[in-house]
């Protein structure tokens, strides 16, 4: 999923300070499950505001609403009615909502209530980490399953370098060498040979290395 | 001039907080009228939103009174109510109310005495702390609800 | 011969090489740059000139190699991947080989983390392996690359570093078999302090005929200080240091420390010479250049072989 955390409360109140009437917008997918920007995290930052603000002797009215997404058009379509009513957005989505609802919503200005990390994985229950930097030429397949591009420190291709230490990497004790871990996957599945195999220099562009990406299924866009 | 009277909001665990209130009540213990009890079947069922609730409907001081550790009914659940009081206290400092407002206490059901004595002294606590900041600016509780559209609310 | 690089000549000789290092100033100081690197002039063959090491924004490794070869000296260019992406370091080494540089060697370096810039993103288009296999397609294809004829290709003389003491173990004579596939010429070790897995790691190495393939200099760095051995030990990610050689330091008193760290150089040396396969010696002192000069003839490596300067 895309994983999020919620903004410094202090750092939202400065968006909004100059408004009434917000609609603040949850979204039930990825930020509910890492428990960023769902419908209780809504109802939270919801009751979080309204006190602050009445504690400042200012009034602020707001509409709570979530999303089943908000990264596709038909759903942001929903707040249609409730638009009129408020005088900015407050999105808990990642960055992928926020901007679409700034592109249907052009003359309302939209907020992002929560800082979007990275593509991961629950490890377990509240702790989630990355796993993908959506390099665009997955190489999940030569490594066991392992990315040396999302869980490298330094994203090295034929890795570990002279810093992995019992299985951690130099820069934490908290982080796992991922070329430990790639090698002991080839180990188990007997695959060893293939570690002196050299992955060659990669072609970023389809990556970030030509410009923002874009996805056209000519069998399906209309 | 008129004295504070605090409105303590008590979220109390079915099988030992809740129990021990009662006890009190049968041993004719005295407690402050200011600790409204609202009893839950887990102090784990508490969520932070049920808490920022209690302050947002007025209350002055909230405190979630769970099983003493290692003695929950449902194994854990006191354990995770007491990270959630942490998360909420510092939510509490964010905007501005205070975390000091909220606590947690663990009890036993036999502790008719201790319950006592915890409302009376919470009671006392949040007195000198005086009044929630936004306690006359709030709507009443059911209007600071989340806004349900009729169709989609639970018939 | 591969290159005019005298790093090689010196190797290819069968003589014990002998290279050392000298880091940057974090300004613009060429002068410190020309007085680090005097004290080493004839005692060495080759100077590394390391490059934005421990992530510390230091002269450009470009820059002060330019300096050394001005004075006369051959200078090793570092380059890291952390820094530049493929393109910025294609261009230093048609640049660096224009200022009649033609030795290099080829790391990842240290994450930002460790240094003054944190807050930076690091590079890494390509890692170090890949930029041993990008040096040598230059060299000896007179290509870049990305494919297009190179004009009067660099002809480096190619390195990389191999650190037999980080983990996992098992893996790191297999790590070395892939730097010379790469195209390594010559490796320069991590800095040996716990012999017995040196020679361990030298024995794999001599079963896969690596030492035949590439030269291998032993890392060696004098211990100045016990506080310096027990930093060493604790506090940096991939370095071995035993016990004897901290209970060493400790055992003899404050002002004659530094002599036992040079003492415990010397007789590292001496042991590596009989290791099959080390062919030759990386002294590094950091910040103790001046010591240099003793311990290469105090290891019986002075002078020089003819036509070094």
């Amino acid at each position: 999923m895309i994983t999020a955390e919620r903004k410094p409360l202090e750092e939202i109140i400065e968006y909004i300070r100059p408004f009434q009437r917000i609609l603040l917008v949850g979204c039930n997918e990825c930020v509910t499950v890492c428990a960023a920007g769902g419908r209780k995290e809504v109802g939270i930052l919801s009751a979080s505001l309204q006190m602050s603000f009445l504690k400042q002797g200012k009034n602020l009215q707001v509409r709570e609403h979530t999303l089943e997404r908000q990264c596709d058009p038909e759903y942001i379509e929903e707040l249609t009615p409730m638009i009129d009513g408020v005088d900015a957005i407050l999105s808990m989505a990642c960055g992928c909502g926020v901007q679409e609802m700034s592109r249907r919503f052009k003359d309302k200005p939209v907020f992002p209530a929560v800082n979007t990390k990275f593509m991961g994985a629950s490890e377990r229950q509240g702790v989630w980490a990355e796993r993908c930097q959506g390099c665009g030429d997955c190489l999940l397949g030569v490594t066991g399953g392992i990315c040396p591009i999302a869980r490298c420190s330094k994203q090295l291709m034929n890795g570990p370098c002279g810093g992995s230490t019992t299985g951690k990497c130099e820069i934490s004790p908290d982080v796992d060498c991922a070329w430990q871990l790639i090698w002991d996957r080839l180990k188990a599945l007997g695959l060893e040979d293939r570690y002196e195999r050299i992955i060659p220099a990669k072609d970023w562009r389809p990556g970030r290395g030509a410009g923002p990406r874009k996805i056209i299924r000519e069998d399906l866009a209309e | 001039m008129e004295e504070f009277e605090p409105v303590i909001v008590a979220f109390c665990c079915h099988f030992c907080a809740y129990t021990a209130a009662d006890m009190a009540g049968s041993l004719r213990l005295c407690y402050p009228a200011n600790v409204k009890i609202v009893r839950v079947p887990c102090s784990g069922k508490v969520d932070t939103i049920h808490i920022l609730k209690a302050f947002e409907g007025g209350a002055d001081g909230v405190y979630v009174a769970g099983c003493l550790e290692g003695d929950c009914h449902f194994k854990t659940g006191n354990v995770r109510a007491a990270k959630r009081v942490i998360y909420a206290q510092n939510l509490l400092d964010d905007i501005g109310i205070g975390g000091q407002r909220l606590e947690m206490v663990n009890l036993s059901a036999g502790m008719g005495e201790r319950f006592a004595e915890i409302a009376r002294q919470l009671t006392e606590k949040i007195r000198k702390m005086g009044p929630n900041p936004i306690r006359n600016m709030t709507r009443p509780l059911s209007e600071a609800a989340v806004q349900i559209p009729k169709e989609q609310r639970l018939q | 011969m591969k290159t005019e690089s005298v790093l090689e000549k010196v190797l290819k000789s069968g003589n014990l090489a002998v290279t050392s290092e000298c880091g940057p100033p974090r300004g613009a100081a060429p002068e410190k740059v020309r007085q680090k690197a005097e004290l080493l002039r004839g005692y060495v063959d080759a100077v590394n000139v390391t490059d934005n090491q421990t992530a510390m924004v230091r002269m450009s490794s470009f820059a002060a190699a330019v300096i050394l070869r001005q004075m006369g000296l051959h200078p090793v260019l570092q380059m890291v991947t952390r820094d530049r992406n493929r393109l910025a370091m294609q261009s230093d080494i048609i640049g660096a080989y224009s200022f009649d540089i033609n030795t290099m060697m080829c790391l990842s370096g240290d994450h930002p983390k460790f240094g003054d810039h944190p807050m930076a993103a690091s590079v890494h288009d390509i890692d170090s392996i890949q930029l041993v296999q990008m040096v040598r397609k230059m060299r000896d294809e007179g290509k870049f690359q990305g494919g297009a004829d190179i004009e009067n290709a660099p002809k480096m003389f190619i390195g990389a570093a191999a650190n037999p003491f980080a983990d996992p173990f098992e893996l790191r004579v297999a790590r070395l078999a892939k730097k010379v596939a790469a195209g390594a010429d010559f490796i320069q070790t991590q800095c040996i302090y716990n012999l017995d897995k040196f020679e361990k790691w030298m024995e794999g190495v001599r079963n896969r005929g690596l030492h035949e393939k590439c030269y291998i200099l032993a890392g060696v760095t004098p211990i100045k200080t016990v506080g310096m051995a027990r930093y060493m030990k604790n506090k940096v990610p991939g370095m071995d240091v035993p016990q004897e050689v901290v209970d060493r330091m400790a055992g003899v008193p404050k002002e004659k420390q530094a002599e036992e760290g040079i003492k415990i150089c010397v007789e590292t040396i001496e042991r590596l010479k009989q290791c099959k396969g080390v062919a030759g010696f990386h002294i590094m002192a950091i910040e103790w250049e001046q010591k240099v000069p003793e311990i290469v003839e105090r290891a019986g490596l002075y002078p020089r072989p003819n036509g070094v300067i």
